[in-house]
């Protein structure tokens, strides 16, 4: 392997390359666990809340569906630090993304609740389940299966969405790749390997989803 | 709490700019998502033509573009293009190309169960009446496609607008920019970001609405 070619270059850069692959899966991960217990909670108060805490809820995920996840991440950034709360770029990032997702998954939870027929919480009822017992052992079983594809969807939106983490300066792939291509200027090369690893963490997420939904297709009646 | 002092006169000061930049977001947008149907009606074609050879690359353009970040895209063809020699595309020109091109993959898969979902009676009868393939088409399975994937198109120019704030990543002066541009000159971190915000979800919530009375108006087939 002669300097100048690709696969030379490549490997000189492998090692913030993989460190930029490493803080794409953890801060993915970091929000989508974020975004999943907060996003279940969320879902919960916006089904069954008081109507004031449900009007909240509502408020929040509509915002946050509303703005635009760039828009989200700089005001996070920029604004934390005015509360004089010093966070890093990678968890003001981290805190964006999970919001935004916690919005979403709220949103499917809701959906997925709602889907359930009435009469199982009737039945549930009607044998003498307190509430808790009622979301826990005949609501959630229920709603986590169906709002499995959804929810699948919002970890790769999350996955694709960590690439605007290089924007406030998280070295995440795509930074660490044009950190590279600052470098050595193959342009194209590095751009396909960058797309090659995302196509492959999104494609596997995507095939593990639907292996899952196999496994764990909702129940008809 | 902190001490911060509200100063809104920037906001007056830059609101030409500000609404300038909504503007081209929302023509941005728009612009993409009509190439993006283009794309997609052919490319949904493709899908469920039978044939393989025009399938198979349709499907790993579609399954490409939805695994892939958009910003990734954007930069993809805005460094990698001139590679090639492209180089007649300014920053606005590949910015719609980029968003064209992934509103494309996903109007594909609307288009694609939009086609999916017509009653195959339709069809039939359309045959039975003699019309020719094309007029089976354009008068029977497109009018009735559009009905029922409305709400879909809906969503997705609600989504691209959103999109439309990665064009700052390439100096696109659109809203997300031209807000990062004017808290870099007066540092209003708060002043800006909640206009910014705000005029994001006005306009998000405006076109929703506009959407719902165009649902209502041709969605449901009487």
């Amino acid at each position: 392997m002669a300097p100048g070619t690709f696969l030379f270059e490549a490997w000189q850069a492998r090692q913030s390359l993989l460190s930029g692959l490493g803080v794409t899966m953890l801060s993915s991960a970091l929000s989508i666990v974020m975004a999943t217990v907060l996003g279940i909670a969320m879902g919960v108060v916006l089904t069954f809340g008081w109507w004031w805490l449900r009007l909240l809820a509502r408020l929040y995920v509509d915002v946050m569906r509303g703005l635009p996840l760039l828009v989200l991440i700089l005001f996070t950034y920029y604004g934390l630090a005015l509360f004089g709360i010093n966070v890093p770029a990678f968890w003001a990032g981290v805190i964006a993304l999970g919001a935004f997702a916690t919005a979403h998954v709220a949103e499917n939870f809701r959906g997925a609740v709602q889907s359930v027929p009435a009469g199982q919480m009737e039945a549930a009822k009607a044998i003498g389940l307190t509430f808790g017992k009622r979301l826990t052992h005949v609501i959630l079983p229920q709603a986590v299966r169906r709002m499995l594809p959804p929810w699948v969807n919002t970890a790769l939106e999350i996955v694709k969405g960590t690439t605007l983490l290089s924007i406030i300066g998280v070295v995440e792939l795509l930074l660490s790749a044009q950190q590279a291509m600052a470098r050595n200027y193959m342009i194209i090369d590095f751009y396909l390997l960058t797309a090659a690893l995302y196509v492959a963490i999104n494609f596997t997420l995507a095939q593990l989803g639907a292996t899952l939904e196999r496994r764990y297709s909702y129940l008809r009646y | 709490m902190i001490d911060y002092h509200f100063d809104w006169s920037v906001i007056a000061r830059n609101s030409g700019k500000l609404g300038d930049a909504l503007l081209l977001g929302l023509w941005l947008a728009v612009v993409s998502l009509l190439i993006g149907c283009v794309i997609g009606l052919l490319a949904a074609y493709a899908r469920v033509s039978g044939k393989k050879w025009l399938s198979a690359p349709v499907w790993a353009y579609v399954e490409f573009i939805r695994c892939t970040p958009l910003l990734l895209l954007i930069f993809f063809l805005y460094f990698g293009l001139p590679e090639f020699d492209i180089s007649f595309l300014d920053k606005t020109q590949s910015f719609v190309l980029s968003l064209s091109l992934y509103a494309g993959a996903y109007m594909c898969e609307v288009f694609r169960a939009g086609l999916a979902s017509i009653p195959k009676q339709y069809v039939e009868a359309a045959k039975a009446i003699g019309m020719r393939p094309w007029q089976r088409q354009v008068y029977v399975v497109l009018p009735v496609m559009f009905r029922i994937t409305l709400p879909s198109i809906g969503n997705n120019l609600i989504s691209l607008f959103k999109d439309t704030s990665l064009a700052a990543a390439i100096a696109v002066p659109e809203l997300t920019f031209t807000a990062r541009q004017i808290n870099a000159n007066t540092f209003r971190v708060m002043e800006v970001w909640l206009t910014a915000s705000a005029l994001y979800l006005a306009s998000a919530y405006l076109i929703a609405m506009v959407l719902r009375l165009l649902e209502r108006r041709y969605a449901s087939i009487r």
